[in-house]
């Protein structure tokens, strides 16, 4: 919908190039990994997995929505996993000090606002690289949050929320949490995919100052995406910290990589424009299945951390080299015009 | 984007594909071979997970546990994060025992209620809980390991030094900081002792310093001590650190042999202090036979033997006889003593 239409493309059916594009191929890895999973994984197919599984992975899933948006734009938010922290303590210290578990975590996400509207100032109206100041806010909001608490916890939340967080749809095995995600899930792919936000955010990520010219409000964009990752990152931030019971300044450290690493896998490109959030929802999803089938072979987390590393490594350098290599192949129906990619040579941001 | 690079990419993925289940497929086998030969005669299969991996305080646990194990005829298995503390680091964890129904998990918490809802889905799963090293909220697990108590590590240090200086003249003692709740409370309780047991009569406090965890000041603060107090018989050192630093300054002094030292403290740090006869005995807990006991516990829960109330009674093989007390708490002795003869069996 947003990459350029170019005369190869029209030259396959539209069933094909949707089974062709790096999202299909992201979605089929990850069915395999679950049916070989399920096929060989001693207790993969039994009726925990499916809980344990979206219980782990609901923050990351909740915080790639907005990051995947932020990424296309060509920018980046590192300071993700510290709103987290941050929020988690904000929830634990206002309870602490008599405040309802609904009331705390309602401040706790206007402090998630705030954090992300303080990212999007300084990157869209002041102009600087978002790559540094995430980096800056990561260790401030951070620091905010275990000076706060200090090495404490709070550990006392209400129970009907804590069981709340915990609690299952029904009879069936899917996390209560999976509601909020799947309606932020529709309504952050209906503002990606199907509104002219949506349009400007890939048209950013193309060529920020052409979008600028052809009447996107640059600056407003970024900052609004900016203020839904603070948002979304300290209502994962409550999840978290409801799901344990245990409200820590450093909840959730180091987060944002996985958060990255698994929007990446899903076929965003780091260099903005391209990308769409089915993918990164499968590449979320495959990250956290290879994570639990490994864990039940008994494989330890560094060998854990090594395979999506590598799977991660692989799918980046997949695209330019392969791409790289296909331009070398003869072409069986050379346009008449050959037709130049407009994006891949000029990298917007980082 | 061109049709060739999508074609690309998904003929990449599927390669990622195939080579990820090849990786699987090993891991598979290895695995499979290893459940056989645990699962064989319908053994006890259980879990061990410490704070973090890598750590030899816990290795010398796992150590202990893996004795123990073979005893009983169970299989263990050691799984754990790799760093830190982060409680929500345990949880996957425990989750996955939970999926396996195994039959017993063996867990040193890295926050007292943090794990307490995975744990109560992995006993719901039929899997038996028992903490050791570190508790969580007692109705969270079936028994907690508790390595020592405060009273236990108070007469322990008070013995140890008494049988050190010949039962008469001055100590001292070397704290953490001033308002170390552990240490404060040992404190209080070795001055109580002193006070009411008529074994110590000769022997006088007669002075309690802090070296506040600092290596450094810890070190200062003992100079201080040898030159406050020149009639000095004897230091305690209720803490790693600080018994490590007084060690190292009494090496070096002329006092080493005259000023007896003991403590807590742990073997690697002591080692050079025990050769070089600074320092004769000192204390802590065996954390090989604090995991020995957790899995003879754990075994005697799985067997129906003991259900966890208080005054069940159990055998744990060479340790012998133990019963459960209030809060489901076993205590796994007085503290271990550790000397020239026995220090090089260890290595935490």
């Amino acid at each position: 919908m947003t990459t350029p239409r170019t005369y190869s493309e029209f030259s396959r059916p539209l069933w094909m190039r949707l089974l062709l594009t790096r999202e299909t191929a992201v979605i089929a890895l990850t069915a395999a990994v679950v049916v070989y999973s399920l096929a060989t994984v001693p207790n993969f197919d039994g009726p925990l997995t499916l809980k344990f599984l979206l219980q782990d992975i609901a923050p990351i899933l909740l915080i790639a929505l907005p990051m995947t948006l932020i990424i296309i734009t060509g920018e980046i938010d590192l300071s993700v996993a510290s709103i987290v922290g941050l929020s988690s303590v904000m929830l634990g210290v206002l309870h602490d000090n008599g405040l309802s578990v609904p009331v705390a975590a309602l401040i706790a996400l206007l402090v998630g606002a705030a954090c992300g509207a303080l990212n999007g100032f300084l990157v869209a109206y002041v102009g600087l690289p978002s790559l540094a100041v995430t980096i800056g806010t990561l260790a401030l909001f951070r620091g905010i949050a275990v000076g706060l608490l200090g090495t404490k916890a709070v550990t006392e939340f209400t129970e009907s929320w804590t069981d709340l967080a915990t609690a299952t749809l029904g009879s069936t095995n899917i996390p209560v949490v999976m509601v909020p995600f799947v309606v932020l899930a529709l309504g952050f792919s209906l503002l990606l995919h199907f509104s002219t936000f949506g349009r400007g955010i890939y048209d950013i990520g193309l060529n920020d100052e052409a979008a600028h010219f052809t009447g996107v409000d640059v600056a407003r964009t970024k900052w609004i995406l900016f203020v839904l990752s603070g948002v979304v990152s300290a209502f994962a931030g409550i999840y978290y910290t409801l799901r344990f019971g245990s409200a820590r300044g450093d909840n959730a450290t180091g987060m944002e990589l996985q958060v990255i690493a698994a929007v990446l896998l899903g076929g965003v490109s780091i260099f903005g424009g391209r990308g769409r959030l089915h993918g990164v929802i499968a590449g979320v999803v495959l990250i956290g299945v290879i994570a639990s089938a490994l864990r039940l072979e008994r494989v330890t987390v560094n060998v854990t951390n090594i395979i999506i590393g590598l799977l991660l490594i692989a799918s980046v350098i997949s695209t330019p080299l392969l791409s790289w290599v296909a331009t070398r192949l003869p072409r069986k129906a050379p346009p008449s015009e050959e037709p130049t990619p407009p994006k891949q040579a000029t990298p917007a941001g980082v | 984007m061109n049709l060739h690079s999508n074609r690309a990419a998904a003929l990449a993925a599927l390669a990622l594909s195939l080579s990820l289940l090849t990786a699987c497929g090993s891991d598979d086998s290895g695995s499979d071979s290893g459940s056989e030969s645990g699962g064989g005669g319908g053994d006890v299969a259980m879990t061990m997970l410490p704070k973090n991996l890598g750590n030899p305080y816990f290795d010398t646990s796992t150590t202990g546990a893996e004795t123990a194990a073979d005893e009983v005829g169970a299989t263990i298995e050691q799984v754990g994060p790799e760093t830190g503390d982060d409680p929500a680091g345990q949880v996957p964890f425990i989750n996955t025992v939970a999926q396996q129904g195994a039959d017993g998990l063996i867990v040193s918490a890295n926050d007292p209620q943090a794990i307490c809802d995975a744990i109560g889905e992995a006993r719901d799963a039929g899997v038996k809980v028992v903490t050791f090293d570190s508790d969580t909220n007692p109705d969270c697990r079936d028994l907690f390991i508790n390595q020592a108590t405060a009273e236990g590590i108070a007469a322990k240090q008070l013995e140890l030094i008494s049988e050190q200086i010949g039962g008469s003249g001055e100590i001292a003692i070397l704290s953490a900081a001033a308002n170390a709740t552990n240490q404060n409370a040992w404190i209080e309780m070795m001055e109580a002792e002193l006070e009411s047991n008529p074994d110590y009569a000769d022997i006088e406090l007669v002075d309690t310093v802090y070296g506040d965890d600092q290596d450094q000041k810890s070190f200062d603060q003992t100079e201080a001590l040898l030159q406050n107090h020149p009639d000095l018989k004897g230091i305690i050192s209720p803490t790693t650190v600080g018994i490590a630093a007084a060690a190292r300054y009494l090496s070096e002094s002329e006092s080493k042999g005259k000023v007896m030292l003991t403590g807590l403290g742990t073997p690697n740090q002591m080692r050079p202090f025990v050769e070089d006869g600074t320092v004769e005995a000192f204390a802590l807990w065996n954390p090989g036979d604090l995991g020995y006991l957790a899995v003879h516990a754990t075994q005697a829960l799985v067997d129906g033997d003991i259900t966890g109330e208080e005054g069940d009674t159990f055998e744990a093989g060479e340790l012998g006889e133990f019963e459960v007390g209030a809060d489901g708490v076993v205590l796994l002795g007085e503290p271990f003593t550790f000397n020239a003869d026995n220090i090089d069996d260890f290595d935490f």
